[in-house]
Order: C-alpha cells, then sequence, then structure tokens
C-alpha cells in the first residue's frame, strides 16, 4: 500500500463538480456528492433536486433562519433558489426514475467493470438497512457519476470485477470519481481517465481489483479553474 | 353534506382497530402527522402494520408506536439508523420488514388509488428487491412487476383544509402525503388551520376533498433531526 497523500473529500467533490453544466438538473446522494453544492462555479447555475421534492435546491439555511418545513434528503434544513419548485415525493422520483435529471450523483461501497452498482448495505451489518430513492435514481439516472473512497477504510478495493455486495442497480454507473482517480465505465471495462497528483496509473491498479483500460498518458485529476 | 371535521385527534383516531394497516406520511422530520400517531398510540391498537418512509427517531414520529409494540409488520423504504426502538425489534426477530425502493413505493401506493393492478419497472431488477417477483424483458431491459399497496387508514399532515378536505401542503412537508391519501378507505388528515370552503383557491388545491374523510386541527409537532 503506498502512503502517498490521497484527495480529500473536499477535493473529491471539487472534481464532480466540474462534470456540471450551466441549467443543469442534479441529484446529489448521500456521502460526497452531498459536498458537490459547494463547488460549483459561480458563473452557472445548476438546480438540484431533492428526493422529497424540490427541484432548486439552495445551500443549507442559515443558523436561527431554519424551516423545518424545508428540508433535503439527509433531513436538514435547507434554502430554495429562484425558479424553485415543491412536488409530492412520487414526482420527485418520476423526474429520477424517468430520465429527467441531467446528472446523478451517488456515494458508493461498490462499483463493477460493467457498470453494476452497490451502495446500500455492507453485509454483515447489524439493523435493517435501508434502500431509499438509491434504487429508483440509479436506475433512471440519464449519467450516473459515482462518488467515493478508492478503498475502503480496510483496503478493499471498491473498484471490482463484480459487485459481492447487495446490487443497487444493474449497470448503470458512467463515471466514478474517487481519491485516486476518474474513471468511465465503457463497453470494454474501465478506463483510467485522471489519476490523483503523484500517482501514477500502476499504483492506482494496485489498489484496484477490476483491470484498468489504460490509452496513452494518463493525465492529474483535473482541478477548478477558480 | 358529511361533516368532516373532528375536534380532536383522539376521537378522530378512536375507531383504528388492532390489526390495521395504515399508511404514514412524513419524510426527514416533515410532514409526519405527529399529533394522529401520538393519539393512536394513547388509543391503544396493536398488532398494526405500518406503510411509512422511515420508522421514526428515537421516541419521535413513528418511534413511539414501535417503543410501545403497537406495530407488528412493516413496509418501508428506508426505516433508518435513528429508528432505535424498530431497529432494536428488528434485531430480536420481533417485526417483519419488507424494503421498498422509494420510489416504487410511490408508484405501488399511486397504483392502489388509481384502479391500477400493477406495473413493471426497471428499479430492482437483478437486487435482492426482486427475489420471489415476477420479471419480464421489455424493450431488452429487464423489469420486476410490483403489485399495488393499499391500507384501510391514511394517516398524513397538510397545512390547510377547507370543511370539505380540499388540501394544501407546505413546502417539502408534502412527501408522501397526497400519494397515501388517494389510496386508503379512511384518509385523516391534520392540519394547522381549517379555513371556510372557497377560500382555498382551487388552482391551489393539491389533494381534492373527494379522498379526504377526517379533519383534525392540531399544532404541528416538528421532531427536529440531528444529522
Amino acid at each position: 500500500m503506498s502512503s502517498k497523500p490521497k484527495l480529500t473529500r473536499e477535493q473529491v467533490a471539487a472534481r464532480a463538480a466540474l462534470e456540471l453544466h450551466d441549467g443543469d438538473c442534479v441529484n446529489l446522494g448521500w456521502g460526497i456528492p452531498n459536498l458537490v453544492s459547494n463547488f460549483v462555479p459561480s458563473e452557472i447555475t445548476v438546480f438540484f433536486h431533492s428526493e422529497n421534492g424540490i427541484l432548486g435546491m439552495g445551500p443549507r439555511a442559515k443558523a436561527g433562519e431554519e424551516d423545518y418545513d424545508v428540508v433535503d434528503a439527509m433531513k436538514v434544513p435547507v434554502t430554495v433558489i429562484p425558479g424553485a419548485s415543491y412536488f409530492d415525493q412520487g414526482t420527485a422520483h418520476l423526474m429520477a426514475r424517468g430520465g429527467h435529471l441531467d446528472v446523478s450523483m451517488l456515494g458508493g461501497l461498490q462499483v463493477a467493470e460493467n457498470g453494476d452498482f452497490a451502495n446500500w448495505k455492507i453485509p454483515g451489518t447489524k439493523g435493517s438497512g435501508g434502500i431509499g430513492g438509491a434504487m429508483d435514481i440509479a436506475t433512471g439516472a440519464r449519467r450516473l457519476i459515482v462518488c467515493m473512497e478508492h478503498v475502503t477504510k480496510e483496503g478493499a478495493p471498491k473498484l471490482v470485477r463484480r459487485c459481492t455486495y447487495p446490487l443497487t442497480a444493474l449497470a448503470c454507473v458512467h463515471r466514478v470519481v474517487t481519491d485516486l482517480a476518474v474513471v468511465d465505465v465503457t463497453p470494454e471495462g474501465f478506463l483510467l481517465q485522471e489519476v490523483a497528483p503523484g500517482w501514477t496509473p500502476q499504483e492506482v491498479q494496485q489498489h484496484t481489483e477490476a483491470r484498468f483500460i489504460v490509452r496513452g498518458d494518463v493525465p492529474e485529476i483535473k482541478r477548478s479553474g477558480r | 353534506m358529511k361533516q368532516k371535521l373532528y375536534q380532536t385527534v383522539d376521537a378522530a383516531v378512536a375507531d383504528v382497530p388492532s390489526g390495521a394497516r395504515i399508511f404514514f406520511g412524513g419524510f426527514g422530520g416533515a410532514g409526519f402527522p405527529n399529533n394522529l400517531i401520538q393519539a393512536l398510540d394513547r388509543q391503544g391498537a396493536s398488532g398494526l402494520t405500518a406503510i411509512t418512509n422511515n420508522c421514526g427517531s428515537g421516541d419521535g414520529e413513528l418511534g413511539i408506536l414501535f417503543k410501545h409494540g403497537r406495530i407488528r409488520s412493516v413496509i418501508a423504504s428506508f426505516p433508518g439508523p435513528h429508528a432505535r426502538h424498530f431497529q432494536e425489534l428488528y434485531t430480536a426477530g420481533k417485526i417483519s420488514l419488507e424494503l421498498v425502493p422509494q420510489g416504487i413505493l410511490c408508484e405501488r401506493i399511486r397504483a392502489a388509488g388509481a384502479g391500477i393492478y400493477g406495473f413493471y419497472a426497471a428499479v430492482g431488477a437483478g437486487t435482492a428487491v426482486a427475489e420471489g417477483r415476477e420479471e419480464r424483458v421489455f424493450g431488452g431491459r429487464r423489469t420486476v412487476f410490483y403489485e399495488p399497496l393499499a391500507a384501510e387508514f391514511a394517516f398524513i399532515k397538510a397545512w390547510k383544509a377547507d370543511e370539505l378536505g380540499n388540501l394544501i401542503y407546505r413546502k417539502t412537508a408534502r412527501n408522501f402525503n397526497p400519494l397515501m391519501a388517494v389510496a386508503a378507505k379512511t384518509t385523516i388528515v391534520e392540519v394547522e388551520e381549517v379555513v371556510p370552503v372557497g377560500s382555498i383557491d382551487p388552482e391551489a388545491v393539491v389533494t381534492p376533498f373527494v379522498f379526504v374523510h377526517r379533519i383534525v386541527r392540531a399544532k404541528g409537532i416538528h421532531n427536529v433531526v440531528k444529522a
């Protein structure tokens, strides 16, 4: 295991934010994706979608200004931006499952080289687990970007040949942004697009169960121009 | 005309029998019919089936019903790590759980209200959710069959009702409430305010009165969830 520095969660979120374009309608899930809205360039407007019925969700509410009838999917009081709308949970999932959102970003436990995705349950953990909106959002995503650590806390690879954790959805992931790499899911397998500063493709491969496809020189992970 | 307005939350839930199947609206601390839930707990019906997104937070929301052993069976999307009383019962094997993807939960409820006898969706294909369910391939895509989900009662929360039962909701406190309202034999709504018929703009009505059977005014309770 290399002890070179990896990207922080904020740096992973900042890289993921580069995937967003002016006017995009975007669902952000739990984990690192929840940080992505902090890194959207100020010159573009992104309409964030929340599964409990918001399109056009703004930043968290300031202390003292919370309205507990306006919460995000993590149950935190939030604000809305001009152009926002409220609707029921069924309409919120219609948007996600019906492919009406431009991009969805979810946290992940495992992504397989065929795009299979697991993010809702670690086998052997206590309690009921819970699916929430993840299956609807992953299944219907026009473009699903998974943001996660490259390996587990114990060092086990999360980019795998076949998922061994309970699946969220089949063949749904388009791109994975980790603290070591940016990887695309292609019909041939994982294509390595970018690596963390100071890391070589070979070193990132050592932390990955599935084999990468490497085409030419792999650039460093892009940074925000700001 | 049938009088739908009840004077107390206790009167509104007095006839809920043990073994009843009940929808509970609410998500993320917003839009929970907390006054009705607490009245149901006082009433004491047991052996209930709860159809809900999540299973409470500590004693809050549905938590009190699990704490007092009122619920035997749950159909939910995300019971939740803060649903302490539910999780204890679940771990002890004292409660049954069917996990349903959240959007599919919405559509199964809507289907029950709409006279639709089920539908196919790609959600859940190849996952644990599909176990025991019929699968079909449409346009090369694997799909799973989902049956409708009805209940005897819906406990919902709205912002305002008129005396007929036309409802409007407030912001994200809408969530599951209008969906559940259409799919129960008896829909009971707690509202912040009851206004005269004709004072809600017809363009603004979210749940038309035909879906609402009992109305009770109660000051909303927010169980503030610490993330």
